[in-house]
């Protein structure tokens, strides 16, 4: 089964003083997230990532369309028991400690009283926050409301988690907290839908990503094929302290660093460099064909619509 | 009570405990404890009269500005914090977070006014030495005033649900100020005629009636309230307060949350 059906849902506001002018937050996107995976929604920001989340969150209402969340219309309430949400840069009751928020949170997902203290002290000491759990939140730092809010939106054991780009504004230490606990996350079954413009986390991350942008959806693919296919071209690193004149004249793209040379060129020329190598008895490191990026895949995505309109998903 | 609306309400009355909105109290005993003994030093007679008049006007003003000022707020800063989000991402509806919301408030209202009333009570004693069976007007007049914050925190709740903190707090005084002389506003429709006394009195009825719930003057004198006026001011603020939460539903269930 889908965890999410997109069925072209649409989203425009109207701005201006009187109302009268119709800017389209979201064109009308179609996708389908499976079960289990982890879906990453990538774009730069405005692309409407936040205005697709809060849209199956029911947080804003839809122009047109409609969505599917585990097989119940997206606005059924029973949908919310079983999916958590984490909003871009979260806000919480900063007059709380985070056991009380917690708690709070438990009450309101329905979470048994006999059970919520337990899941509360759990949840906390899973996000690291145990010798915190007393202290007020206007106390915490940024990282610490991010694993807070982490800790929130999977407390009543959902299964599907929306993240509004989690990793936002966190150090790297946090950044890799939050990239554990997603990979926690997806080994426990969990569909996790989130949406980043940091890309690095979304190739580590991701099974699948969509690519969004102005509004109108780019392009889908398996992270996995994407970043698999070769590019025709080899990367050869070797010691030396400067790029050998046989090789520069086979065309090369060679960088030195220290007493190493990486050096970038046609596969078919890879036979000649590498004897060129052994002839100056230089010592070779490593050989490996060069792939594809997300980023490439994603420059690509964005590209036509900047100049014009044209090609899509 | 639904449980999740209790726990919304909870959380709001602790909230208002956390923001020190009960530090009001602090203030409010100053002033009447200075009040009573002063009464007592200068007036022959009248300490009684001046103490409940002084006190019943300062536990409605105290009232109606924390209900003013923390009800604008209730759900256009949980909007604007995006608090909320996380709140309507769980199995509650939009309905419930509005009504959780006014209970809350008017909880908070309630505990605040308990506490003033025992106030102006130990006042009383101070310049009374004594209780008298006319003392049970006062204890009418605090409901009054506890009826008057349930249409207070109604109105602020409604504004607060389509309108920024500041505009809120403008509409809801204002009608505040507009109700208190709906009596002298139904005078004036009577007396007028075709569209403009239509007008008048669409008004005139339209407005919360916050003139009836004040009997301040009433109590001062130690006045017998009809039972009559008991149960119409019950029903009315009832009444009042369910439709204006109501409206304040139909808007929020609307609201776009950008």
């Amino acid at each position: 089964m889908a965890a999410i059906e997109i069925l072209d849902l649409e989203k425009s506001y109207r701005v201006g003083f009187w109302h009268q002018r119709p800017k389209v937050a979201l064109r009308p996107l179609r996708l389908t997230i499976k079960e289990g995976e982890v879906f990453g929604f990538l774009g730069p920001n405005g692309a409407g990532k936040t205005t697709t989340l809060k849209l199956l969150m029911g947080l804003v209402t839809p122009t047109a369309g409609t969505a599917r969340i585990l097989g119940m219309d997206y606005d059924d309430p029973r949908v919310k028991a079983q999916v958590g949400f984490l909003p871009e840069q979260p806000y919480f009751y900063d007059y709380l400690t985070g056991e009380e928020l917690l708690t709070y949170y438990a009450q309101l997902s329905g979470v048994p009283a006999k059970e919520r203290s337990r899941r509360v002290t759990a949840m906390l000491e899973r996000v690291g926050l145990t010798d915190s759990a007393r202290t007020q939140l206007r106390k915490y730092s940024k990282g610490m409301l991010q694993r807070v809010g982490l800790a929130q939106a999977i407390l009543h054991d959902p299964k599907l988690v929306f993240l509004d780009e989690p990793m936002s504004g966190l150090d790297p230490m946090g950044r890799r907290e939050v990239r554990e606990m997603i990979q926690q996350m997806r080994n426990e079954g969990k569909t996790v839908f989130f949406s980043t413009h940091i890309l690095s986390d979304a190739e580590a991350l991701c099974d699948r990503v969509a690519i969004i942008h102005q509004g109108e959806l780019r392009g889908v693919g398996a992270v996995a094929h994407l970043t698999s296919q070769a590019q025709g071209k080899v990367e050869i690193i070797f010691c030396a302290a400067s790029v050998p004149a046989a090789l520069t004249a086979l065309g090369v793209e060679a960088r030195v660093s220290g007493d190493m040379v990486n050096a970038v060129l046609e596969e078919e020329k890879q036979d000649a460099a590498l004897e060129i190598l052994q002839r100056a008895h230089l010592r070779l490191i490593s050989l490996t064909p060069v792939r594809s990026s997300l980023e490439e895949f994603y420059v690509q995505k964005l590209k036509p619509r900047e100049n014009g309109r044209g090609a899509g998903a | 009570m639904n449980s999740r609306i209790g726990y919304v309400a909870f959380n709001t009355f602790r909230e208002a405990v956390r923001d020190r909105v009960l530090y009001n109290l602090v203030a409010f005993a100053v002033l009447l404890s200075g009040a009573a003994i002063l009464v007592g030093e200068i007036s022959i007679d009248i300490e009684r009269l001046v103490v409940v008049n002084l006190g019943l006007t300062a536990v409605s003003l105290f009232g109606v500005v924390i209900a003013i000022f923390m009800g604008i707020g209730l759900v256009s800063k949980e909007i604007e914090k995006k608090t909320l989000y996380t709140v309507l991402s769980r199995p509650v509806r939009r309905w419930e977070f509005v009504v959780g919301k006014f209970f809350g408030l008017t909880g908070t209202l309630v505990v605040n006014t308990f506490f003033m009333a025992i106030g102006v009570f130990l006042a009383l004693l101070y310049v009374a030495h004594k209780f008298e069976k006319a003392d049970t007007a006062v204890l009418i007049a605090l409901y009054f005033i506890v009826l008057e914050f349930l249409i207070v925190c109604a109105l602020a709740l409604l504004f607060s649900s389509f309108s920024t903190p500041l505009m809120s707090s403008v509409f809801t005084f204002a009608l505040f100020l507009i109700g208190s002389l709906a009596d002298d506003l139904r005078g004036f429709a009577r007396m007028t005629h075709g569209l403009t006394g239509a007008l008048a009195t669409g008004v005139a009825y339209l407005v919360p009636n916050f003139s009836a719930f004040n009997i301040i003057n009433q109590a001062a004198h130690g006045d017998p309230v009809p039972g009559r006026l008991i149960a119409y001011n019950t029903a009315y603020a009832l009444l009042y307060s369910a439709m204006t939460i109501s409206g304040a539903v139909l808007i929020f269930q609307r609201r776009n949350l950008k």
